[in-house]
Parts: C-alpha cells; structure tokens; sequence
C-alpha cells in the first residue's frame, strides 16, 4: 500500500499539464491530490511541451503536501511511452491510466514502471498506479484490473469516455452509470484497494454537485475526481464524518467493550442491536474522523475483532 | 544541440512565456517581459544556463515574459530548442 499518510484520498483534482498558472497553484490546493494532466487537456501539438513543463513543475515541487499522479496518454497512443521517460526522473507518486480497458494494458505499465525504476535506481514499487475503468470492456475487466498489479491503489472511474463507448448521454442524475459504478466498487473492495468516482463537468452547478457527491459517498466510493478547485470543500464536507455518526460510533464502541467483558459478542444500544458488522462500522467512522483531524482517538483491532 | 529552422514553445498565458527561435551565427537573447526591469537580468541568467546545459552555441533567441517562473522559463526554453533541432 501506499505511504499511510497519504491514504486519504477524497478530493483528486486535475490540472492542466501544459499551463503554469495552474500548475504552479497545485501546492496551494487543498484537495487530496492532483492529477496532472497530460491526455485530454492537451492539444497534440503541444504534447512534447507539456511534458517538458510537468517534469520540470515536479522535479521542483519537492516538499509535498498532497499526492501527485500525472495522466499520461494512452501506451498504445503515439505519445504515452514518451510521457513516462520524461515525467518519471521528476518522482510524481503514480500514474493516471486513461483506457485501462484490460488488466494486459496495466500489466504493460507495470514493466514499464519497473523498467524506470531500475534504471532510476528506486526501490521497485515506488510508482503506483491508478487505472481508469471509462468504457464498457473497462467495467466488464474491473475485477481483474484491480487484482492485476499490487501497484494498482484505486480505481478511477470515468463516466464521460464511459458513457461515448455506450453511445448514451450522462444525465445529472446518473441512473445511466449505476451498473458501472457497481461494478467498479465490489471490484474495488473485493480487492482492498479505493474507489475515486468520475468528474462532474457543470462547475457552476454546485447543487446538484454535492448531490452526486453524496450519493456516490453512500454507494462507496471513496473519493472523486474533480476539474475544479471550487468543488474541493464540498468533497470534504460531504466525506466528512457528522458529529452525531461519530459520537454514535463511540458509544458503539463502549457498548461493545461492555458486552465482551460481559462475555458476549452482541449487545443492544438505544433498543438496536449491536454486532460485528456494526463495530466494523463504527470502527471506520472513527477512524476516518481521526484522519481527517476530527477526532482524537486510539481504537485497537482487539477492540473491533475482539481478542483471541 | 543545434538550432537548425524556425521554431517557437509556449504561450502568452500569465505565468508562462513564449520563446522564439532561429538560426544564426552569433548567440543573441532578446528579453520582452512585463517585469524586465526588476527581473530582466535573472531571465536572461536563467536562459543562457539552459543554453549552455543544452549546449546551444548559436542562435537568436527572443522571449516574451509573462511572469514565468524558473522551472516554466525551463521547460519552455528547451521545448522551443527540442522543436528547433529537429531535422
């Protein structure tokens, strides 16, 4: 797994890789991490350019405060080779895989990057990777793409690419995505690994914005990728543990502990019943309020699981 | 690397710079920037270090500044000289 202190990853937001007033922004977001784009917000005529300055951008910006993933193009692109070769020297923490349509096409990465590791003299493994599942033989291939390479941290879902391969429309409601989404998640979980939802393009419709953001936080996922910085709070609020989930989640945990000592692994709390799976729960909201700074709080796994 | 035919990298975005190249027989750099004065000898400093790095020996070279911090006056500077150096 990834540095433990960065394994929050709520808000991803993509930055154009061929503008340097954006760029040079990225360490004063405050979102989770970037994706630097090299793929679609780059004309292909400017992709030599785009390069160059991301590198360059990177290599500088060694005091990081957030994840930095580069979007390369394509591998079978003629530009997504070359991406790699000039973006990886700069240490960026993964790659973005735009059309991770086949566990093969992220294998592929896998050598590469640890072609590039040898020869930069990392310890191999130091590049992760987060593959974009945007078309229909992306969803139906999730489960193995995210079981494919133990480099592979989240998968990233992307309902623009996604929603052309099926030849539909996207809908503000996203009925048409709920299928893929699905799909996407137990992948994800079944392989213990995130799951960072698509982009939402209207940035001046903040509502319904944060509507998605909540819906895709219940089905699961846990984060999403943003093209905007104004759409960074709302992730945060929305992912953001309430006071009333965190002191339940508490009492959960004192119930239990009562209820072991008493020898027994379930007890009633306010008249409802509490047993493994809600412990589990609970333990999670408490520990995602930990890290996001919302609570101080030592919870052990003899407390969740109970010892031996 | 040798700079063979007309060439140019970036924009006029803020932040950024455009640079312009051609070949000739003396190495020439013309600085235009909205902050020349307070910053004009740094830029100038900072594109002859990449021309020597890339070991350019001649050329003319016109840049016009939008404010470009070191890493972008970089990047830029080489994009414009990769381009150039192409047969």
């Amino acid at each position: 797994m990834a540095n433990d202190e960065f394994s929050l990853r709520r808000s991803l937001l993509y930055v154009p890789g061929n503008m340097p007033s954006m760029l040079q922004n990225v360490p004063l977001f405050h979102c989770d991490a970037v994706f630097i784009d090299l793929e679609d917000a780059v004309p292909l005529n400017e992709k030599d350019a785009a390069r160059i300055l991301v590198s360059r951008f990177i290599a500088t910006y060694t005091q990081r405060n957030k994840e930095v993933f580069v979007r390369i193009n394509a591998l079978d692109t003629p530009w997504g080779h070359e991406d790699l070769c000039r973006v990886l020297p700069a240490r960026p923490d993964g790659i973005r895989l735009p059309k991770a349509d086949t566990p093969e096409i992220v294998e592929r990465l896998d050598t590469l990057l640890t072609e590039m590791e040898e020869e930069l003299n990392v310890a191999i493994g130091t590049f992760k990777i987060i593959p974009s599942i945007e078309s229909a033989l992306g969803v139906i291939n999730a489960i193995k793409i995210a079981r494919c390479s133990s480099r592979v941290i989240a998968l990233a879902f992307g309902a623009e690419d996604y929603t052309a391969s099926m030849e539909i429309e996207r809908t503000k409601g996203g009925e048409e995505l709920f299928h893929a989404r699905a799909r996407v998640l137990w992948a994800a979980k079944a392989a213990g690994i995130q799951a960072i939802d698509t982009i939402f393009a209207d940035v001046g419709d903040m509502a319904s914005f944060r509507t998605e953001v909540a819906l895709v936080k219940n089905l699961g996922f846990t984060g999403k990728s943003l093209v905007n910085p104004r759409q960074i709070d709302v992730v945060h609020e929305v992912f953001a543990p309430q006071k009333d989930e965190i002191d339940y989640a508490i009492q959960v945990i004192e119930a239990i502990v009562r209820a072991r000592k008493m020898g027994t692994g379930v007890i009633a709390l306010n008249g409802k019943m509490v047993d493994a799976p809600v412990v589990k729960r609970a333990a999670r909201v408490i520990r995602t309020a930990v890290s996001q700074g919302m609570l101080d709080y030592q919870l052990d796994d003899e407390v969740i699981y109970g010892t031996h | 690397m040798e700079i063979r035919r007309k060439a140019q990298a970036g924009t006029m975005q803020s932040s950024d710079m455009m640079v312009f190249v051609e070949p000739a027989q003396e190495l020439t750099i013309e600085i235009e920037s909205t902050v020349v004065k307070q910053f004009g000898h740094l830029i100038r400093q900072r594109i002859e270090g990449k021309l020597q790095q890339l070991d350019v020996r001649s050329g003319r070279i016109r840049v016009s500044d939008r404010g470009a911090l070191d890493y972008a006056i970089d990047a830029r500077v080489e994009t414009a000289i990769a381009r150039a150096a192409e047969e």
